[in-house]
């Protein structure tokens, strides 16, 4: 379990030297190969996009409908990725271009542009999706017409399929070391699940529940509002009356919003930490929305926050805010996000080979000692070996990390006991 | 000369030929196989606009709700194939093998006594049009019955339609809550992902269309079809004419219903899943907007509104994917404002009076020729 | 003991839950009254009455915005100028509406369905394209934020009283507005019968113009307040439509007495049900209900007796 890491700073260092702050550097196994050493007929044998010069790839993302508040940040994530890795070069010396298609948060709609950018545009890769429900409709095109797609979301796991490369956690990393921490430092005996209804939080809390009722502590409720629900009083005067130690909210989109301003004036103050708030679901991104001074105080439980003080995401912090704006801001997913195209590279290199096959085959156990939440590593089951922080939300909506994982923890999506 | 022969008169059988011939030859030889089925994915939402036009056009009952009939034979179909997928052997990892993998992961351990007779395809294909049928037949008659018409109408199947999508996700164990049934393999043993499979279903989804069309046409020319427009332009004369009006707006209803679920039955066979995206009040509306397009009172206008709507949502929201929506909104403004009879009725007042009088000027000359003959 | 509570805590959350559905109650009153005036008094169905919510919300963000970097000494009051910027937008915004497009469909009211609807898409897609996709957030003044704690259990929220007193403030002003002033009189006047209202000298048209803006303005206002607890982004708008429907529908079209005792049972009924039961539940159980009583009884919970 314990991994032994490669100090990615001397190297980063290096570049800053050499004035390409901007452009994390890659270090891997074998040695970059160059366009020139590796002919197209060979790097591409089945037919794909890939010409002397340039490689194309898909990003599938909402940019309409409800989705495009979450997917914009990994829109802007992946495009920042593809320009760095055009500026240091290029994937096996060609540039890559992209096709960018609109899910409109319309899961159907999802699978066809799907089947578009794999039969119609040959895309070696796809970089997309957000929802589970979008993953799961465009699943079976991946997975008939051999593609492969870069996933960022943190999301419920029990899936592991050999066309899709999950780089954001899957729950049980996500969670079960969050509970381990407010049990540990907090001395939290009791808890209140709650979350919007569908698929993820009701996995999520289920995992949880399992955890918690493992540790011998007590769920003292749980509790699931539609999506978009925006009137959350009723399960405030539950907390109020089981006092629990901890609220643990998988509460997504707009209704977090109205969630965690009536929690406030229901004169729950989270800073007093009497309930804890812990949350899975709320990113700097979705704090925008909250209001830093209505979420304050809450922990938040997933592997990258804005703040972590490392010189990787020191550069991709700087980089991204000169692309997109001084006003933006970089949650979890859309770090998960960026680092799509730079695992993609790093396994197209290794294989010599833009089949997908091959890229396949050589994605297990490549490293990336750039990425901004450190170092990561993908796992035999196409997860990222990753670490988990706890952060503490602040009024300007940034989070304090007060705690990461020692070790990387171990992707899991089908936990035994847990299902 | 035969019934079946007065069904069309002469020009429609020339729409009707010329429609087949577009689908059936046209579209075939001129698109690929993925492109072709997008068509057919059109196609099915032409169903509901077809069912749209007899219900709303003839019959004057505009429904927000025909997502939910749409969805209901969708899902009906889905729950067939997802238990054929759902194979013991296929499904070995689950703690429990042989059920659907979506209630695996949410601690159901046996399969629900309601999905127990989807094992049967009779029963399923059965189904897909009973369901909602049914439900169609308990909301006609509690509204109809009570001279709840119009507006109120299209509130109340608004509402269940939003009803049904809240329970549909919520009770995710039984249905794959938002996600959908997603993951279908084959139908009777036969891939329905392979392209040959999807040729098949193209063009049984043309041939069903077609004779959905032929009954349209049927019920339009028919006694029934007179008394539907009746009703819709002055409700009270029919009924004191001695009519019972609720049981013929029930049966339209119900007509339309089954009409949109064998869409949503042919729409899950194309696209390989079923999810409550199609069931809500967004998804309904925009049906509504695809027969409007076409033409309400055009039973021919109803298939073409169903594929330029979706062919033009497809191809802009590949270019410009912020303009759609203004395009979308324009399109429904327009539609009332500025051509209410959609492309049919666009067709009618400028193209058909250029052909009438052009095939006319030909009929005048052939009529003349034998003129001098004779004196 | 009543179940797993004590008595002090069994009426603790009567007490509550007695508040939860009053705010909810009031922000209910606040979206379907005017939408009770516009569909009840014009007969115009208006699904864009959502975006019209959401330009007030955004009106309130922008004004919030507007005083936090210009003038912060006025920050604990800036609310007040954003609820009247919040209706003049929205009034005004419904005046051209009504001018551009309603006009001219009022006798096809399924007609006015379909072109709000579009309208409703246009000015999501608007809102998407000048204030981003991103929710927004509202800061609010610190005498709006926090409870007054009655006992251990029950703690008043500050902001579910102002909106409980807005509510109020607001059913009252329309409803002194429509039945004891001459601006009422003339728009009672126009529905009851047009022609006649007209052969006596009243501008009927200016009536609807005016009437189709005053619904629009207070779903403008309903924006405003919801900023305080809900969300401001531009498909929120659309989550509120179907309920704001059912309830205008429910008390009885037209009857403005109907439309808050309809709002007031459902929302007593969600959030009773939501205490026991979960949030998704209690929603299909109440719209359930809600259907299934309509159904048997189509006019609503109160009518209007009109020749038709």
């Amino acid at each position: 379990m314990r991994q032994k890491t490669i100090s990615p700073f001397s190297i980063t260092r290096r570049a800053l030297l050499a004035g390409i702050a901007v452009l994390p550097a890659l270090t891997f196994a074998s040695a970059p190969l160059r366009a020139q050493e590796v002919a197209t007929a060979d790097a591409n044998t089945t037919g794909l996009a890939v010409t002397d010069d340039t490689v194309t790839v898909g990003i599938l993302h909402s940019i309409t409908g409800t989705m495009a508040i979450s997917e914009t940040g990994s829109v802007e994530a992946e495009k920042l990725a593809i320009d760095q890795i055009n500026a240091a070069g290029g994937v096996l010396g060609r540039k890559i271009e992209y096709i960018q298609e609109d899910g409109a948060s319309d899961w159907p709609t999802f699978a066809e542009k799907a089947k578009k950018l794999l039969v119609e545009n040959k895309t070696a890769a796809v970089f997309g999706c957000w929802t589970s429900a979008s993953r799961k409709a465009v699943l079976p095109v991946f997975e008939q017409y051999n593609g492969m797609l870069y996933y960022p979301t943190f999301y419920e796991g029990l899936e592991e399929s050999p066309n899709v490369i999950y780089t954001g956690q899957e729950a049980t990393q996500q969670i079960i070391a969050g509970i381990d921490w407010v049990v540990r430092e907090k001395g939290a005996k009791s808890f209140y699940l709650l979350g919007s209804d569908y698929i993820w939080p009701r996995t999520a809390n289920k995992i949880a529940r399992k955890h918690i009722e493992k540790l011998g502590l007590k769920v003292s409720g749980e509790d699931y509002y539609p999506l978009g629900n925006t009137q959350f009083n009723s399960v405030i005067n539950k907390i109020k009356l089981k006092k629990p130690d901890v609220i643990y909210a998988i509460v997504v989109g707009g209704s977090n919003v109205a969630f965690y301003k009536q929690l406030k004036a229901a004169g729950i103050d989270m800073s007093k930490e009497k309930p804890l708030l812990l949350t899975i679901s709320v990113t700097e991104d979705e704090v925008r929305g909250i209001g830093g001074e209505n979420i304050a105080g809450a922990y938040a439980s997933m592997k990258y926050f804005e703040s972590l003080p490392n010189d990787n995401n020191k550069a991709f912090v700087s980089a991204f805010k000169k692309m997109w704006g001084e006003d933006s801001v970089i949650g979890d997913v859309t770090q998960a996000a960026y680092l799509g195209p730079w695992l993609w590279k790093a396994a197209v290199e290794k294989a010599g080979s833009f089949d997908i096959d091959k890229v396949r085959a050589a994605s297990p156990g490549i490293e990336l000692t750039t990425a901004p939440e450190g170092y990561v590593r993908i796992h035999e089951n196409h997860h990222l070996w990753s670490r988990t922080r706890i952060g503490h939300a602040r009024e300007d909506g940034q989070f304090d990390v007060v705690f990461e994982t020692k070790d990387l923890i171990e992707p899991n999506p089908f936990p035994e006991g847990y299902q | 000369m035969s019934p079946a022969l007065f069904l069309f008169r002469k020009r429609e059988w020339i729409y009707f030929a010329i429609l087949a011939f577009v689908l059936v030859i046209v579209f075939p030889s001129l698109f690929d196989n993925f492109r072709l089925n997008l068509i057919g994915k059109y196609l099915t939402y032409s169903f509901v606009a077809l069912g749209l036009v007899l219900c709303w056009g003839y019959g004057g009952i505009l429904s927000l709700g025909q997502g939910i009939f749409f969805g209901l034979g969708g899902y009906c179909m889905a729950m067939f194939l997802k238990l054929e997928a759902s194979t013991p052997e296929a499904t070995a990892i689950q703690s429990t093998p042989g059920i659907p993998d979506f209630m695996d992961w949410n601690q159901i351990t046996s399969l629900p006594f309601w999905w127990e007779p989807f094992h049967s395809f009779t029963f399923t294909l059965f189904a897909t049009i009973a369901v909602p049928v049914a439900l169609a037949f308990i909301i006609s008659v509690a509204m109809f019955k009570r001279r709840v018409g119009g507006v109120y109408f299209a509130i109340i199947t608004q509402a269940i339609a939003a009803i049904l999508t809240i329970l549909i996700i919520g009770q995710q164990g039984y249905t794959g809550g938002v996600n959908g049934i997603t993951d279908l393999r084959t139908l009777l043993g036969w891939d329905i992902r392979s392209d040959n499979a999807r040729y098949v279903f193209y063009f049984i989804c043309v041939a069903l269309l077609l004779v959905s069309l032929i009954v349209a046409q049927f019920i339009r020319i028919s006694k029934f079809g007179r008394l539907l427009i009746a009703m819709r332009d002055k409700e009270d004369r029919v009924r004191f004419s001695g009519y019972d009006v609720a049981n013929f707006k029930i049966f339209i209803f119900c007509l339309a219903a089954a009409l949109s679920a064998i869409g949503g039955a042919m729409f899950t066979l194309q696209v390989g899943f079923m999810s409550p995206s199609f069931v809500g009040i967004v998804p309904s509306i925009e049906m509504v907007i695809f027969c409007a397009v076409g033409g309400r009172l055009s039973i021919f206008g109803a298939i073409y509104g169903a594929l330029l709507v979706n062919a033009a949502k497809t191809s802009l929201s590949e270019t410009f994917p912020e303009l759609w929506l203004f395009a979308m909104g324009g399109l429904f403004i327009a539609v009332v404002m500025v051509f209410p009879e959609g492309v049919a009725g666009l067709y009618r007042q400028h193209i058909e009076p250029l052909i009438v009088r052009g095939t006319s000027l030909l009929r005048i000359g052939k009529v003349r020729k034998p003129r001098p003959a004779a004196e | 003991m009543i179940g797993d509570y004590t008595y002090t805590e069994f009426t603790s959350i009567l007490a509550m839950q007695g508040f939860a559905g009053l705010t909810l109650f009031s922000v209910f009153v606040l979206m379907a009254l005017g939408l009770a005036i516009i569909f009840g008094q014009m007969g115009v169905i208006n699904m864009a009455h959502g975006e019209f919510m959401i330009l007030g919300a955004y009106m309130t963000y922008l004004c919030s915005q507007f005083f936090s970097v210009y003038l912060p000494s006025l920050f604990s009051i800036y609310f007040f100028f954003a609820m009247i910027l919040a209706f003049a937008a929205s009034f005004l915004l419904g005046m051209l509406v009504e001018w551009g497009l309603i006009r001219f469909l009022y006798r096809r009211p399924l007609d006015t369905l379909l072109a709000t609807w579009g309208l409703s898409l246009i000015l999501q897609q608007a809102y998407r394209s000048i204030f981003g996709a991103r929710e927004v957030g509202v800061t609010l003044p610190d005498w709006l934020m926090g409870s007054i704690a009655l006992t251990d259990i029950i703690e008043i929220p500050i902001n579910g009283l102002f909106v409980m007193g807005l509510t109020a403030l607001i059913t009252l002003g329309v409803y002194f507005g429509m039945f004891r002033s001459n601006w009422g009189k003339r728009m009672r006047a126009v529905v009851q019968n047009r022609t006649m209202a007209g052969a006596v000298g009243i501008n009927t048209k200016m009536v609807d113009r005016m009437t189709f803006g005053l619904g629009c303005g207070i779903a403008g206002i309903a924006g405003s307040a919801f900023t305080m607890i809900g969300s401001t982004g531009p498909t929120a708008g659309q989550l509120y439509i179907v309920d704001t429907f059912l309830i205008v529908v429910f008390g009885g079209a037209g009857s403005l007495i109907g439309t808050i005792a309809s709002a007031f049972s459902i929302s007593q009924a969600q959030s009773t049900i939501e205490f026991f039961l979960s949030g998704s539940m209690a929603k299909v159980l109440t719209l359930l209900t809600v259907v299934g009583i309509l159904m048997l009884r189509p006019q609503g919970l109160f009518t209007l007796k009109i020749r038709r």
